[in-house]
């Protein structure tokens, strides 16, 4: 009597347990039904796209006027918009990320170090719809008393304003890499007679390399994605360029000045937002992977 | 004997290397100096605008008269039904992921998919809201809509963060609970979760942060409307704060801009809230 009513009970625990098993199984699955889903509709949209525009024009071409006619689609001058965003950016993240970085990791005292690490982390977490009204309503004016030419939207602010948005993460990410250099290796460098800056500069800086550039590869792909702040600064001049002194427009700006409009009407300016943002997902999707590859190499040779 | 401090070449070693340390630090201030040059300037522009009126009135076309309660009411709903959907759905994932999971290639592809998801840009969950439920699930622009479209967005980071509090609970406690005869799902709701609760809640609470100024999906699906109405259901049309804050700043009338930066203090005093939440529930639970 007693052990049929254990078995019982364990039947009903298994059954329970195959059916939460499958349950979990489903709530994992769901991610994978989202990547399923996003290369589909992608895939889809651009497909028709290329119906009526060859993919050679649209690759290759260097003018983007699909709202008037003329109707031109060449994602040149977007890409190039896209492009121009990401190097300024670039240009003020990476040597002010790891500066930062260095001085967090190699010479901050613990305190100074508890006090600015949650302050980055701060940083972090602001909306990107914040950062944009920052860059029209305080750099941009500012850049105009140097450039008293300088169009209200222009290149220039957006990249910096973006290159702001990525520094915590570039600075955390690299502290990250510096500190896990293991310490035995900075006392050797000392003991043969080399100053702070040469045990950080050729010492911990190569043995941290991988994580550092791992940190650059995922700022640069979160600023290829980035949509708000060029959206508020850089302007909607889809405009062949690399000089930072003018309007611009990037693919995420476009997608966003198109759905200002009326998109879901359909239609082949409907199809234009998928083909940019297959494009997107393709660079972030490849950046992601390289970063992935980087940081594995980096857990090797520590083994 | 040769001094140190005559050596030339030493001499100017230190001095290289006492000016390295001095410009990293310099930056580094420099960057928390941005912060706070950032507050500053919108403090001066926004806090005359901060009031009760602010709060407590719809959007309009002149600026004394304009307030966010559609925005905030839109907001609140839109971050309630994320939760909603993408809370469980995450947890249950994460638990999946390192309680059930197999060895197997399966398990390996998931992983993969789930932090490549994380990476990829919002605009582009945008546009798939706006294909999936928007015109194929015919929701139209509702709060509905805009949720489910959250949710997958957040449904990975969310997962990252539950997965990371889970895989901290020691395997010795599972190993004990298994030596007494529970089955899996026994161990998990009776020792993992209990354990891993702290963690997954900084997480879910984090993570929620991030949707609460998400922007550009939301406009990409259509949410960019003139909104004065407090949504009563999940099929209303909506605004959410930082639309709202996005619409103000595009306008070129300065007063909308002071009052984009009105809304810009609201925003991120919700966010201090909710991030100091996490913050204690972390401090806490690691005391």
């Amino acid at each position: 009597m007693l052990r049929s009513s254990t078995s019982f009970a364990t039947q009903r625990n298994r059954l329970l347990e195959s059916t939460f098993g499958w349950l979990l199984f489903f709530c994992a699955a769901i991610s994978v039904l989202t990547t399923v889903a996003v290369i589909l509709i992608l895939a889809t949209e651009t497909f028709r796209f290329f119906q009526s525009v060859s993919p050679f024009a649209f690759l290759f071409g260097t003018e983007w006027s699909p709202l008037i006619a003329p109707k031109h689609y060449g994602v040149l001058p977007l890409i190039s918009g896209t492009l121009l965003v990401v190097v300024g950016a670039s240009l003020v993240a990476v040597p002010l990320g790891l500066a930062s970085a260095i001085y967090l990791s190699e010479y901050a005292a613990p305190r100074t170090r508890q006090i600015i690490k949650p302050i980055l982390e701060v940083m972090a977490g602001i909306p990107t719809v914040v950062f944009g009204y920052f860059a029209l309503t305080t750099v941009t004016p500012l850049l105009r008393q140097v450039f008293p030419e300088l169009p209200i939207f222009n290149a220039a602010s957006a990249a910096i304003v973006v290159g702001i948005m990525i520094l915590p993460m570039v600075a955390t990410l690299c502290d990250d890499a510096l500190r896990s250099v293991p310490n035995p290796l900075r006392h050797a460098a000392y003991a043969l007679g080399a100053t702070p800056f040469e045990v950080t500069s050729r010492v911990v800086l190569p043995a941290a390399l991988s994580g550092v550039f791992t940190s650059f590869v995922l700022a640069i792909s979160r600023a290829t994605g980035e949509t708000m702040i060029v959206t508020m600064a850089a302007g909607a001049m889809p405009n062949l360029t690399f000089n930072p002194l003018e309007s611009i427009q990037t693919m995420t700006a476009y997608i966003v000045q198109v759905s200002l409009g009326d998109a879901s009407a359909g239609g082949i300016t409907y199809q234009t937002l998928f083909a940019l943002a297959s494009i997107l997902f393709l660079i972030t999707f490849c950046l992601n992977l390289l970063a992935q590859r980087i940081m594995h190499q980096m857990r090797e040779v520590y083994r | 004997m040769i001094s140190a401090i005559a050596n030339p070449r030493l001499r100017r070693r230190k001095l290289v290397s006492a000016a390295f340390r001095v410009l990293c630090a310099a930056t580094a201030f420099v960057v928390v100096g941005i912060l706070f040059a950032l507050i500053f300037d919108l403090m001066l522009d926004g806090l005359p605008w901060l009031d009760i009126q602010f709060l407590s009135s719809f959007p309009s076309r002149f600026p004394e008269l304009a307030g966010i309660k559609s925005a905030l009411f839109g907001s609140l709903w839109l971050i309630g039904l994320t939760a909603l959907f993408a809370v469980p759905i995450g947890v249950l994932a994460a638990i999946y992921m390192e309680e059930y999971a197999p060895q197997n290639r399966l398990t390996r592809l998931i992983e993969l998919n789930i932090a490549n998801l994380a990476g990829v840009p919002s605009i582009v969950y945008g546009l798939l809201g706006l294909a999936l439920f928007v015109r194929f699930f015919a929701l139209e622009r509702s709060i509905l809509a805009g949720a489910l479209t959250m949710s997958l967005l957040v449904l990975p980071v969310i997962i990252i963060a539950a997965w990371e509090a889970i895989r901290a609970v020691p395997t010795s406690l599972r190993e004990a609970a298994y030596g007494l005869g529970a089955t899996r799902w026994q161990v998990v709701q009776s020792h993992v979760l209990p354990m891993a609760m702290p963690g997954i809640l900084t997480g879910i609470i984090l993570s929620l942060s991030r949707a609460i100024g998400e922007t550009a999906p939301l406009i990409v699906m259509g949410a960019l409307t003139y909104v004065a109405f407090v949504p009563e259901g999940p099929m209303d049309e909506f605004t959410t704060l930082p639309i709202q804050i996005f619409n103000w700043t595009a306008n070129p009338q300065e007063a909308f801009q002071d009052l984009a930066a009105a809304g810009i203090l609201v925003l991120l005093g919700i966010l201090l809230v909710t991030n100091s939440i996490a913050l204690a529930i972390r401090y806490w639970s690691t005391k």
